[in-house]
């Protein structure tokens, strides 16, 4: 293995402008003339905006414009789209409630952007949008994702019961046939709470109009500017593509929040033009509580059929998702195909039925948010499989040997084919790590110290590498979901990669240079990683779904194989041999059986100085562009076990050891695939823990909008992660790889809550379960 | 937002009510009240400016009862408008009754706030819903007479009096109310 080639231990190359304060965020561009944008939001959840005005304000020092929804509309702007059709079990479409990007008739949910200021300063565009005034007529809210249905409100009167569609996916009556042929049927309601995402760098864009090229350029905090610029120009704005330029520069952590095309940089763009000024806009954290999409919330119930040996015969969902006040980006795909495909989990389940209701509500739009619909699903499947082996008297870890899948290829029940995977191992090497042998003895310890202990498993399965563009497609995707590579050799030999992946936080600078500097035989250092911005990105599906590495890495990976295909007709020609002769490793071109060579760099400098050179069969240059579409997803799976201390007297959980052992197919770089499990380890604890989105059930007022209320996990709410990794190669991409940025956070809320419910003793408790949540559930078991 | 009490005011309560018709007196009893104005349909407008360390913000408030069953008890409606600050609305079920020499005074008042009171302030609301009520009436006592103490098992008290036919001039004391439960949320809100 190279010191930095694929499987070292590379520290990232990115951290050292990032450690040093070096990093360029949207925030940190400033441009000639540059103007700030405030917006003017609702206080109410639901209300008609029956005036507007903006005297007062537009007197104000500084201000240069202030525009209003019905300023844009009548400019014949349309919505945000969203980028997923579901159909409902009847095959009508969905329900698609128009988007503005600046609400016209009436505001839908706390936040809800209904007017811009634009200054000279930030201040005094905050002073005037403070100044306009905005006649409400306040109405009744829906703010309940199970009683929204039955509101007597309407969000959309295109909606008029709020809902956007019932889904239904699986073979219901094998399933009701399971059921009633069980031996058993295990039965459990849950709640999978709504979070707040809390990307520390939070939105912002800066928007600028060139006259002379009648052209714009975004710089925008985004997870994917080719899907922002395509979105943002063919569906909304109607301004030619290739008259925009868009930039997603350092981006400070998205955690899936950052991939929608919003409201606030499309009016931004729409207005640079109006008032020939760049226009900056910066969310403060109030505004980032507010209006980014939120993740989760479900109200669900499951059944899952056992036979006598406690194997699983069917398993039946029925689950309602809030989608919030309008359809996001991804909004629909999320508790659908994201969500609903994944129930079979790690098991032979042989009959699945899910049933999804999605539902407007009065609050802010409710999107992909790391895992998307997967931990959901791993949530409804790990907790009534251990609530099953609860109920059958088995051990948890028995349970799950009995019904794990252990051929492959495997096709589930809910639509997908697990490649690869071996859900033994993993499970094994986990109980190992955990010494869950050990347990019994040190339950009793605590419990000699008045402790209660529990431990809780998690056997998640996801699916990721997002995706086959022909199976997304045929699923309701109105996009492709391939990825873009270009390898561009410089002629000493030095290389540039541009990839439509874009990292904010994963760590690409490095690990696609390790993975990129392995192949060609040259030092890391020798390679860069570009991304980020369509002016320089050939095209780019962006980065979500733990997408970049199986899919984007595979797009570098065989644009790296054309220019060594390129670099050995090149070779051929230097050495006098024949193109099948030669065989290139460690960086130099060689005939076959010979002492014959010529390094990478020689080769590169050839194709760019051509005197000695191929040219009436070959181009010069060394440059050369891939697009790679997946065949199928990738299935990243483990084993967390979590073991949880609580105080009875306080109800304050104490998580004393937590296991992951995770399959992610092969490791480019260790440490960053570590740190990427510990994140979303994190966060799969400060949902399970910490994290909860309260909106009034009432009024639709949020209730958790500073930090204050809202509780993120910090150091030392989280113990030492134990961590261990078992290896199948994922077999439909070159480079084995499976995808490792959201498994944390997808396998670890039902570990912890399992772990905490049998510590008490009880079947279920509400995430996240506070202290004053668990104490109350002692006190209404005692 | 819930908030119930009974206080027993150490007057009698004709002296009690005359203080209540009494503007002055109800200006210095609210904190921070710029202006207390009874309009032409009844209603009364309020004006607060409030400062706690370094915020400042005015507020704009109206109060208009309905449900008025003289002298029983009258349903009080209260709106208040802070601007970018948000908004607070609510109800109050007020009663007032003759205790011996003392005047007792009832309410159960619940509330909405809206925009940033409620996103910074809602969990502080409570706590200092109780502190501005408990300013109110230590000076509101101040000014009337003898101090003014809480009675006994706070919320269940009412109705049980012998109340006289209320005096000329309208009955402020609901209007105190809602200024107090308009300040206070207001209050909880700057607190922040």
């Amino acid at each position: 293995m190279k010191a930095d080639g694929i499987g070292a231990r590379v520290t990232r190359k990115e951290d050292q402008r990032f450690l040093t304060g070096n990093g360029q965020y949207t925030d940190d561009i400033t441009l000639s003339h540059q103007t700030y944008a405030a917006f003017v939001r609702s206080p109410h959840a639901h209300a008609t905006i029956n005036d507007i005005d903006t005297r007062a304000a537009a007197a104000m020092p500084g201000v240069v414009a202030i525009f209003t929804g019905k300023d844009i509309a009548a400019t014949g702007i349309g919505g945000l789209p969203c980028g997923w059709l579901i159909n409902n079990k009847d095959g009508t479409p969905m329900k698609e409630p128009p988007h503005h990007i600046l609400a016209v008739d009436k505001a839908r949910y706390v936040g809800d952007q209904v007017a811009v200021v634009i200054a000279e300063t930030i201040e005094q565009a905050r002073a005037a949008a403070e100044a306009v005034e905005v006649d409400y007529g306040v109405l009744p809210a829906v703010a309940d994702t199970a009683t929204a249905s039955k509101a007597k409100a309407s969000v959309h009167d295109a909606a008029a019961d709020n809902v956007c569609y019932v889904w239904g996916h699986g073979d219901a009556a094998a399933v009701d046939r399971a059921i009633a042929s069980a031996h058993k049927v295990s039965t459990l309601d849950i709640v999978n709470n709504r979070l707040i995402p809390n990307a520390i760098e939070p939105r912002a864009a800066n928007a600028a109009y060139d006259k002379s090229s009648d052209s714009y350029t975004l710089y925008v905090s985004n997870q994917n500017p080719h899907v922002e610029r395509l979105l943002m120009c063919a569906f909304v704005l109607g301004i030619p593509e290739h008259k925009v330029r868009v930039v997603a520069p350092d981006v400070g952590g998205g955690f899936g929040s950052k991939i929608f095309l919003y409201a606030e940089e499309t009016v931004l763009v729409w207005a640079s033009k109006r008032v020939g000024r760049p226009i900056k806009w910066t969310a403060d954290r109030m505004e980032s509580f507010l209006s980014d999409a939120h993740g989760r919330d479900h109200v669900t119930r499951v059944q899952m059929a056992m036979d006598g040996n406690g194997k699983f015969t069917g398993m039946k969902v029925t689950t309602t998702a809030n989608v919030g006040a309008y359809l996001s980006t991804f909004a629909s795909c999320v508790p659908t195909i994201l969500y609903a495909t994944l129930l079979a989990g790690q098991y032979a389940t042989p009959a699945i039925y899910c049933e999804v209701t999605a539902v407007f509500t009065n609050t802010s739009p409710v999107d992909a948010y790391r895992g998307a619909g997967r931990p959901e699903a791993t949530y409804v499947v790990e907790r009534i499989v251990e609530t099953a082996a609860r109920d059958m008297g088995l051990d948890p870890a028995e349970i799950r040997r009995r019904n794990f899948i252990t051929t492959f290829p495997y096709a589930t029940p809910v639509g997908l084919t697990y490649d690869i995977g071996d859900y033994h191992a993993c499970l094994e090497k986990a109980v190992k790590l955990a010494d869950y042998a050990g347990f019994p003895a040190r339950q009793a310890e605590a419990k000699a110290r008045g402790k209660l202990r529990g431990i809780g498993f998690s056997s998640y399965i996801e699916a990721c590498g997002l995706a086959p563009s022909n199976v997304a497609g045929a699923l309701g995707a109105r996009a492709g979901l391939f990825e873009a590579g270009e390898v561009r050799v410089h002629p000493t030999g030095k290389v540039t990669v541009f990839t439509g992946s874009h990292s904010h936080g994963q760590g690409h600078e490095t690990t696609f240079a390790q993975v990129v500097a392995d192949r060609l035989g040259i030092p890391i250092d020798d390679v860069d990683i570009q991304h980020g911005d369509t002016g320089k990105v050939l095209f780019g599906m962006g980065t979500y779904g733990s997408r970049s590495l199986a899919v984007g890495g595979t797009a570098i990976v065989k644009a790296v194989d054309k220019v060594i295909a390129k670099g050995k007709k090149i070779a051929a020609h230097l050495l006098e041999a024949a193109d099948t002769d030669i065989e290139f490793k460690d960086g130099v071109f060689r005939v076959a059986g010979t002492d014959k060579n010529v390094p990478f760099a020689s080769v590169a400098l050839t194709a760019y100085v051509p005197h000695n050179y191929p040219l009436d069969k070959l181009e010069p240059g060394l440059n050369e562009n891939a697009f790679y579409d997946p065949t199928n997803f990738t299935y990243p799976a483990g084993t967390h076990i979590c073991e949880v201390e609580i105080d009875p007297d306080t109800g304050k959980t104490e998580i004393v050891k937590f296991t992951a052992v995770d399959d992610f197919g092969n490791i480019i770089n260790p440490m960053i695939v570590e740190g990427q499990v510990h994140g979303g380890l994190a966060q799969g604890i400060g949902q399970a823990l910490l994290e909860g989105c309260v909106y009034d059930k009432e009024s639709g007022q949020l209730l958790t909008a500073t930090y204050m209320d809202y509780a993120m996990p910090r150091a030392d709410d989280l113990p030492n992660f134990t961590v261990g990794t078992h290896v199948t190669p994922c077999t439909h991409n070159p480079l084995g790889v499976k995808g490792c940025g959201e498994a944390g956070a997808i396998g670890s809320p039902p570990a912890l809550i399992n772990a905490i419910t049998h510590a008490i003793g009880v079947r279920d408790i509400a995430m996240p379960a506070t202290p004053e949540r668990v104490w109350r559930a002692i006190q209404s078991r005692a | 937002m819930e908030m119930n009490d009974v206080r027993t005011i150490n007057a009698p309560r004709e002296r009690v009510w005359v203080a209540l018709n009494d503007p002055a007196v109800l200006k210095q009893c609210i904190i921070g009240c710029d202006s207390l104005e009874r309009q032409e349909d009844g209603s009364l407008d309020a004006a607060m400016s409030v400062r706690v360390g370094p915020v400042a913000a005015k507020f704009k408030g109206k109060v208009r009862l309905e449900d008025v069953v003289a002298p029983n008890g009258y349903t009080l409606l209260f709106e208040g408008n802070g601007g970018a600050a948000g908004f607070a609305k609510g109800r109050a079920e007020v009663t007032l009754a003759e205790d011996g020499a003392q005047t007792k005074l009832s309410y159960s008042a619940s509330s909405q706030i809206g925009g940033k009171l409620a996103q910074v302030g809602s969990r502080l609301v409570d706590a200092a819903a109780k502190k501005i009520a408990d300013d109110f009436f230590a000076k509101f006592a101040e000014l009337v007479g003898a101090p003014a103490v809480p009675a006994e098992g706070g919320g269940g008290a009412g109705g049980g009096g012998v109340p006289a036919k209320a005096p000329s001039g309208g009955p402020w004391i609901w209007y105190v109310v809602g200024a107090v439960v308009v300040v206070v949320l207001l209050y909880a809100f700057m607190k922040r």
